[in-house]
């Protein structure tokens, strides 16, 4: 099954109009000594049912979270919200989902709106003057954001505390390795940034902090005072955020924050097995011509009607070739057009539901565990839908008696930290009922 | 076939042109879901994590829509019918490959068992997903001749990023800094991007007039300084350069790497394979090649593959078999770059990649590109005596070619513009030559579609002798006309009034 469409008669018709006999005369650039003998060393093609038969093999060999058969309490940057149906259906209209990036306006006055009004739904969301239309994800945002933010200072010192998402710090150090970024690490106390620490390391050649709220481990952050320090320095605040909590907490023009970015995940993005995602970037407006990605604006056509376009293009890569922002082309099209519909679809009330059925659902169940034996919170830092859980048990046992039935009660720290080896971490949605978080408990008190 | 333009099938109309944004419609109130009623206490927020975190009472946000589902899907409908698109257009984007994105992939990327899948699953619980990974990473592999390669960056340009840090690692770890990389003035803007993200800089090398490397312009500038030469063959002006042993072993020579912009690999698809010519390191773009489609701009794909002495330089982790036939993620590489992106990569795309050759196998994706090269061919000698043709066939699996109309003031864009009232998506313009079309039928058009193309193509060169005003103003048929995209810079309104 190969989807072309040209039968043998039209090949030798087109061959003559071309004036060659054989295709292979069309590939007459390619040295012989290079060109493939035979055939490569992968199976042949097959029919639409035998490939269905293999993909419901390998499907059969996952066991998603389908709350039926397993519960999902796994955070830790991808979280398990509820998906309206309509979003689903208006995300794959197939005109979104095979039409190119829309550098040709007139035709494509669709995606641009959308991504306008994603943009404008990304700032209302964080407080922030403007956004993008979306970056790969949360770690490559964050990436770019340290990059825009050394820029703007022109320094070169950044703070980043651990409490960031691990592979967000990961890949900041893997992409700027060959820039003259100099990273500081500012270690957790009791789950939240050192603030000593973060004093002590402040500097006026300090480009950013880099921090995320709530953070890796669940805490909030105390953002505010973070910028207010880091804006006596002159230096930004980096924050990554969570656009679920935006439904409770202060967001990030109220905290004082210089650029947002973030994981759109949680807007409506199935999880997928850790991609494709949306990095969310937002920031204050005397940056916006320094930010990466693509940005759509306002515009009127020659008769003068409203319409769309990209727009701030010479900033990007196929105008100012090595001297633009980023090197980011290709990005995430579909999914911010999704994370649209998503927030769209629950509207302002919808978000505050999500977000404060989030928080009591996550406080009635870190109360209960908190009150088994052999169990406590680690942390006393307030949080949002996340929290670390201490144990006196191994914690493999736990989560393999857990997983045995039928949930996964969260992730190990010690993947990441070694003083954390006796914990894991639980994340609540609103999609637990009370019946499955008392579930939990039960399977925890039984270990 | 009638090749007028399409002026009654309007996508549009003009009632509809002003449609209004989302924050334009709607009531206080409206919302397009249902939530159940939450089932364990409220707690007091204020006391449990402190008032100075919350937004007083709940958060305001201004602005933010308040819409019924109704409303919804007809806003998001109509704003579909506003867009040029594969499944209704013919869409002959030039470096873009726009496939046709075959319906089983989506059908595949969403069933739960892929979907809902968390990353930090135990690993009994994803043998499907790591098992399909584990295939496409082979077929990858197979495909480019290389020694191995990682699925993970996000897209082309990761890609390139990610091969460039490989490359400079390879040198560092020989005792060498090269702060150099060469670049044809052909290249994709990503390119040189790329270099200076990873702290190199960008040199060009010029082309001959024919549009291959001029060696030697390379043999000048090449030297010990030199980390690689990115390269893109077939080129960005469709000819595949012939030259290309030659130009790895003056690469090579040097001690520099050969680096393949892969973004023209459905030319080359089991008819040669990049290994054999030379090169060290090479990203693929599945949302080109391996019809993962292109979401109004992502996402997409760029699994890079690497030569034998580069392994040890790849990202993790790498999923792998295990000896007793189970797959697993292998953190375990010395000398690694690191991560390039959040946890494994664009999975959902990578499974419809893996669908895709599935699917095709390596017959399929022979005859694929055997019909893409034969499908631009045909147009290009269908279209050669009306337009100029700076290159000489054959061409790979596009071509460029520049409208040059005698006296009349008529420019690609206009050209490209009024294929629009065709109901054709304009091709690439003015790139990587002055002003030139860079044309990419793919092996997934009929016959009937390239002749209706080729007829409108020759239309147009009749209406610009005839008509030229019409050309000159085109599209007319569209919700808009041409975009005032100077104003839009200059006094940027790139969110919805607060
Ligand atoms: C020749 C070439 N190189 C690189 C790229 C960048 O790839 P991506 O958009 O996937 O980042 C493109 C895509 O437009 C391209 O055409």
């Amino acid at each position: 099954m190969d989807y072309t469409q040209i039968t043998e008669p039209q090949t030798r018709e087109m061959l003559a109009t071309i004036g060659v006999e054989r295709i292979d005369d069309l590939f007459k650039d390619i040295p012989t000594s290079q060109r493939q003998a035979g055939l490569l060393d992968i199976p042949r093609g097959i029919s639409e049912p035998e490939l269905l038969t293999e993909l419901d093999r390998l499907a059969r060999n996952n066991t998603p979270c389908d709350d039926a058969n397993t519960v999902c309490f796994l955070g830790a940057g991808v979280y398990d919200h509820f998906i309206p149906t309509v979003v689903d259906a208006l995300a794959n209209q197939s005109e979104f989902v095979t039409a190119y990036t829309p550098y040709q306006a007139e035709a494509s006055q669709g995606s641009l709106q959308a991504f306008y009004e994603f943009q404008t739904m990304i700032c209302q969301l964080t407080g922030m003057d403007v956004a993008n239309a979306s970056l790969y994800e949360q770690a490559t945002a964050v990436a770019e954001g340290v990059l825009m933010a050394a820029a703007v200072t022109k320094r070169n010192r950044v703070l980043i505390c651990d409490t960031l998402h691990p592979d967000a710090i990961h890949v900041l150090r893997t992409l700027t390795y060959e820039q003259p970024i100099e990273p500081v690490k500012i270690p957790h106390a009791g789950g939240a940034i050192d603030m000593d620490a973060l004093k002590s390391e402040l500097n006026d050649a300090t480009a950013a902090v880099i921090l995320q709220s709530p953070n890796f481990l669940g805490t909030i952050e105390r953002v505010a005072e973070i910028a207010t320090l880091a804006h006596d320095v002159g230096a930004l605040v980096v924050q990554s955020v969570d656009p679920i909590s935006c439904g409770v907490l202060k967001n990030h023009g109220d905290l004082d924050v210089d650029i947002a970015v973030g994981e759109g995940q949680p807007l409506g993005i199935p999880m997928s097995y850790g991609g494709p995602f949306l990095g969310l970037f937002a920031c204050r407006e005397q940056y916006m011509r320094k930010m990466p990605g693509r940005i759509v604006g306002i515009t009127r056509d020659l008769d003068g009607k409203r319409g769309f376009c990209l727009t701030l293009q010479t900033r990007e890569q196929h105008i100012k070739r090595q001297r633009a922002t980023s090197n980011v082309c290709t990005n995430q099209g579909l999914l911010a057009l999704r994370a649209a519909i998503h927030m769209a679809a629950m509207g302002k009330e919808g978000i505050r539901t999500v977000a404060r059925q989030c928080l009591d659902k996550a406080h009635y169940l870190s109360e209960k565990i908190d009150a088994l034996d052999g169990y406590n919170l680690k942390f006393d830092t307030p949080f949002f839908r996340e929290f670390v859980v201490q144990t006196t048990h191994p914690v493999d046992r736990v989560l393999e008696h857990c997983h045995s039935r039928g949930i996964l009660a969260g992730v190990a720290m010690k993947t990441w930290f070694d003083d954390l080896d006796d914990c894991f971490m639980v994340a609540v949605t609103e999609k637990r009922t009370r019946k499955q978080l008392d579930d939990l408990v039960e399977a925890l008190g039984s270990v | 076939m009638s090749v007028m333009p399409a002026e009654e099938r309007t996508i549009v109309t003009p009632a509809e042109a002003d449609h209004p944004l989302l924050f334009e419609q709607g009531a206080p109130g409206a919302t397009a879901v249902s939530l159940p009623e939450s089932d364990v206490p409220e707690i007091d927020a204020a006391s449990a994590i402190g008032a100075e975190y919350l937004a007083e009472d709940a958060p305001e946000l201004p602005g933010f829509p308040e819409i019924g589902e109704m409303d919804l899907v007809r806003h998001y409908t109509r704003l579909s019918h506003r867009l040029f698109s594969v499944d209704e257009n013919f869409y002959p984007l030039g470096s873009c490959t726009m496939k046709y994105n075959p319906r089983v992939n989506e059908r595949a990327a969403a069933m739960p068992e892929f979907a809902n899948l968390h990353p930090y699953q135990p690993i009994e619980d994803v043998q499907g997903i790591l098992e399909t990974l584990f295939h496409l990473r082979t077929y990858l592999e197979e495909i480019s001749g290389l020694s191995e390669v990682t699925l993970q960056p996000s897209a082309g340009a990761q890609g390139e990023m990610t091969g460039l840090m490989m490359i400079n690692a390879y040198h560092r770890s020989r005792g060498e800094n090269r702060p150099k990389v060469l670049t044809p003035d052909s290249a994709h803007g990503t390119n040189p991007a790329t270099c200076t993200m990873c702290g190199r800089q960008a040199c060009t090398v010029k082309s001959r007039s024919d549009g291959r490397v001029d060696l030697d312009d390379l043999r000048a500038q090449v030297d010990d300084q030199t980390a690689a030469l990115m390269i893109t063959n077939p080129n960005t002006v469709g000819v595949f350069d012939e030259q290309i042993s030659d130009i790895a072993a003056i690469v090579h020579g040097c001690g520099a790497q050969l680096y393949l912009d892969g973004a023209n690999m459905n030319a080359l698809l089991g008819i040669a394979r990049p290994a054999d010519f030379g090169v060290d390191v090479m990203h693929f773009n599945t949302h080109k090649t391996f019809s993962t489609p292109h979401g109004c701009g992502g996402p997409g794909a760029g699994p890079v593959g690497v030569a034998e002495h580069l392994r040890p330089h790849l990202p993790v982790p790498q999923v792998v078999r295990c000896d007793d036939g189970s797959y697993a993620w292998c953190e375990d590489r010395s000398k690694s770059i690191g991560k390039v992106r959040s946890f494994y990569g664009q999975i959902g795309v990578l499974l419809r990649a893996f669908v895709y050759i599935r699917a095709l196998g390596s017959d399929g994706l022979r005859n694929a590109s055997e019909k893409a090269v034969l499908s631009a061919n045909y147009l290009a000698a269908r279209l050669k005596d009306r337009y100029h043709f700076p290159f000489p066939p054959p061409y790979a699996h596009e071509f460029v070619m520049v409208p040059r109309f005698g006296s009349a003031r008529v420019t690609e864009l206009d050209v490209a513009k009024r294929l629009i009232d065709y109901g054709i998506h304009p091709p690439t313009m003015s790139w990587p030559i002055q002003h030139c079309l860079m044309i990419e039928p793919t092996e997934t058009e009929s016959l009937a579609t390239l002749d209706h193309f080729a007829e409108a193509m020759i239309a147009i060169a009749d209406e610009v002798e005839q008509d030229p005003e019409t050309v000159r103003t085109a599209p007319h048929n569209m919700p808009v006309r041409r975009m005032d995209e100077v104003a839009a810079s200059r006094k940027p309104n790139i969110r919805w009034p607060r």
